[in-house]
């Protein structure tokens, strides 16, 4: 399907990433958002608030992020599509209701654009101390896709993705930016609308008597109902049958929980998007994502420019994670050098995935600022040698 | 001659004995049957009585009776055949 | 142990559901009964005044969604024959916002009990009352945690025991209509589960309003309520709403606390009018956007077989 024209700004425009995010969500069809002030991300919803009233739909500002996330929701079984934003501490009371989408199966996205943490920290400063958390934040065995922009132009075709993502697979999607992404004003290409690919919903065809709202018959994503179609359904964060039932046996948990982490599993080769580059000949990769990826790339310049046979892997997807990618390029790398702003966390993935086949070096910052390039050089030069 | 019936789903009975006690007129008492579950549900003990007015439906938190008024013609009928 | 099937407990031929099956069935998930709601709880009871006031006021269900949160009340969406929404502990109303002003079609019944809306959730309920988000709040008030073990809720009565008050409470307790009341609340009625008619009245006068209504519903939680402070079953607390409820419409709700074994003012206290969210959001934008505002009805497209 391709996206309605009045949410789509054609043009080539002069935004940063927090506005180019919001057209993205736009573009993709987001006509309901509930957000509550946090800097650095508030710009998204800000300009939400001005543009949809002359598209259709609405934005409401929640008394808190609790609820926010939970308004979002009940916006999507409304049958709009929806999201919200926040940072850090935002994102933190969030993580309950990113658990209620990732069980009820409700298509959403949630866009963090990451702060120097914990807790208050560094609200107006960089940092990607958020990706653990965006995969692992709320109790319990789960699946959420996460995506990491790295450029205003990314804000808005990867919110794009990120809607499309959510409405395949009925699954909550992290939109992981920074503050320097979302700050930046880059030149941002908006195509027309008709060149614009979106994902409807997956809403069911079924009568009212055929339909099971979480049977799945074989495709691991169940089919929806909105509010008011006439199905008489059930929505619960209780572990349910396919009738959407509370049903709390081992068996019925064995199923659901399954399910829900097989159907992003079994896709992961089409959910991780990644961009690499010259990494036929090389020894050792850089493996980074969001604001990082392009520090990295002039320390990559920089050490190809010294002989070193180096690298790039750029996360686009880091939730699922390229496991099986990183596993590849181990049986024929020495060394992987992975620069994140945090103290290492995904480099641990990084060291997972390649399972001793090489060697994995963080290059860590606590945020507050990007990396100097030099660092991560020298980091190279040290992994060249291992 | 009664006006009204009531109707028992003695399985969802959990003998709270709010029909028994809120019956305008005074028709049921609890049975000293038990249901699988061990509870003793109510019984009509004047169904004569009756008047169909549902208040023991309405405040029966288990959803296990009502009450329905008798059309006339039936009524006649009714009251004659009791078992 | 006696046959019960030797033992006819009507006045019909038997005990299968006929012309005289119960109106309130079919707003049930029959095949969910019976539910886990204890003997002589009086959270059913709500449900056959909320199902009468349905086919009192003639809503039309297909437009209905009930939004829950969690607790012994909030399995009431898991048993109504609606679109129902379980939602998270203290959420429900603003799920139940998201849901409305996606689709201002619906309508939209929060029911929930009072630890869920007024502790955890009470952010959300002042707000939402402050907006007058179109919503109708059925607040089924037990003055306890049941489903966690009777713990002290913000509308335990002082002195009260409870499990984690094992001496007795001393913090004030809420009074619900005052509350919300000042928040903004446009329709705020109290009952207990002994006023089943009036009730269901009051929740049926509720659909007529357009704006944020709130019922508050004293019920007995014969398990940890009644039995930890020594006051009877569920029957026991139904004979004493009786005895000691006064109807006092119109009553300042300032002056309708509940206390331990006090007189518990019902009534209808609050029945006002002042436009809702959405009316106030749409003459705001068509004053200031004109003929540039497209409306927030939401026409998401669908992949339909």
């Amino acid at each position: 399907m391709k996206a309605d024209p009045r949410g789509v700004l054609t043009g080539t425009h002069f935004l940063d990433g927090d506005h180019a995010c919001c057209e993205g969500a736009l573009a993709a069809g987001a006509r309901f958002a509930a957000g509550y002030p946090i800097t650095p991300s508030t710009e998204v919803v800000e300009r939400f608030a001005a543009r949809v009233p002359t598209v259709g739909g609405c934005f409401i500002q929640m008394e808190d992020e609790l609820a926010a996330s939970i308004a979002l929701q009940g916006g999507v079984w409304g049958g709009a599509k929806a999201f919200t934003v926040t940072s850090g501490p935002g994102f933190s009371l969030m993580m309950e209701h990113i658990g209620y989408a990732a069980m009820t199966e409700t298509p959403c996205v949630f866009v963090d654009v990451q702060r120097g943490g914990p807790s208050t920290g560094l609200p107006t400063l960089p940092a990607q101390a958020d990706m653990m958390q965006a995969r692992w934040g709320s109790h319990g065995d789960y699946e959420i896709i996460a995506l990491c922009p790295n450029s205003p132009q990314e804000c808005f075709d990867l919110t794009i993705q990120a809607f499309n993502f959510a409405e395949e697979f009925r699954v909550p999607v992290m939109f992981m930016m920074d503050e320097v992404v979302g700050h930046m004003t880059e030149k941002v290409v908006i195509p027309p609308a008709d060149e614009i690919d979106v994902t409807p919903r997956k809403h069911t065809h079924k009568s009212v008597e055929d339909y099971l709202p979480y049977s799945t018959n074989g495709d691991m994503v169940p089919e929806m109902a909105h509010a008011g179609d006439g199905y008489n359904f059930h929505v619960t964060g209780l572990t349910h049958d396919e009738h959407g039932y509370p049903n709390m046996t081992p068996q019925v948990q064995d199923k659901l929980v399954r399910r829900l982490q097989n159907k992003i599993r079994s896709a992961a080769d089409r959910i991780c998007l990644f961009e690499e580059d010259r990494l036929d000949d090389a020894d050792v990769v850089v493996v980074s994502y969001g604001i990082t990826s392009r520090v990295a790339q002039r320390a990559i310049d920089a050490a190809r420019d010294q002989g070193l046979k180096v690298g790039k892997l750029r996360l686009i997807t880091a939730w699922p994670f390229p496991e099986k990618k990183i596993a590849e390029l181990a049986a024929h790398v020495k060394a992987f050098v992975v620069p994140e702003l945090n103290l290492g966390q995904m480099v641990h993935e990084v060291k997972r995935a390649a399972d001793g086949n090489a060697k994995t070096f963080a290059v860590s910052h606590a945020g507050g600022a990007v990396h100097n390039p030099d660092e991560i050089l020298n980091t190279i030069v040290e992994a060249s040698r291992c | 001659m009664a006006k009204g019936r009531v109707s028992i789903v003695v399985e969802r009975c959990k003998a709270c004995g709010f029909c028994v006690e809120f019956c305008p007129t005074h028709v049921l008492a609890l049975s000293s049957a038990f249901n699988s579950k061990g509870y003793h549900p109510p019984h009509v003990v004047h169904p004569e009585k009756c008047s169909g007015c549902d208040l023991c439906g309405m405040y029966c938190p288990d959803f296990a009776i009502n009450g329905t008024k008798i059309p006339q013609a039936t009524a006649q009928q009714a009251a004659g055949g009791e078992k | 142990m006696l046959n019960i099937l030797d033992n006819r407990l009507d006045n019909r031929p038997d005990n299968t559901p006929d012309d005289t099956v119960n109106p309130v069935e079919q707003f049930l998930r029959s095949d969910r009964m019976p539910h886990i709601w204890c003997p002589g709880c009086g959270i059913g009871t709500t449900v056959n005044s909320f199902a009468h006031a349905l086919i009192e006021s003639k809503i039309d269900l297909q437009s209905l969604a009930l939004v829950s949160g969690i607790g012994c009340t909030g399995r009431v969406a898991g048993y109504v024959k609606l679109d129902s929404f379980h939602t998270t502990h203290g959420r429900a109303i603003p799920f139940a916002t998201g849901l409305k002003l996606a689709n201002p079609k619906l309508n939209v019944v929060v029911y929930s009990g009072d630890g869920d809306l007024s502790a955890i959730g009470g952010n959300h309920l002042i707000h939402a009352a402050r907006r007058n988000i179109d919503l109708k709040v059925i607040c089924v008030n037990n003055l306890i945690y049941a489903m966690t073990g009777g713990q002290t809720a913000p509308t335990t009565p002082s002195h009260a025991t409870t499990s984690t008050n094992p001496y007795g409470t001393f913090e004030p307790a809420f009074n619900l209509p005052h509350l919300v009341e000042a928040a903004g609340a446009v329709y705020v009625a109290r009952w207990t589960t002994f006023h089943v008619r009036q009730l269901a009245r009051s929740i049926s006068e509720a659909f007529q309003k357009k704006g944020f209504s709130f019922i508050e519903v004293i019920s007995p939680c014969p398990t940890l309520y009644q039995r930890r402070n020594k006051m009877g079953d569920g029957l026991d607390a139904m004979k004493y709403y009786k005895e000691k409820s006064k109807v006092k419409h119109g009553a300042p709700t300032s002056e309708v606390g509940l206390t331990l074994n006090g007189e518990i003012v019902v009534g209808k206290f609050v029945d006002r009018d002042r436009p809702d969210y959405q009316t106030m959001m749409r003459a705001q934008y068509v004053e200031t956007l004109g003929e540039r505002y497209l409306g927030d009805e939401v026409e998401t497209e669908c992949v339909c077989g």
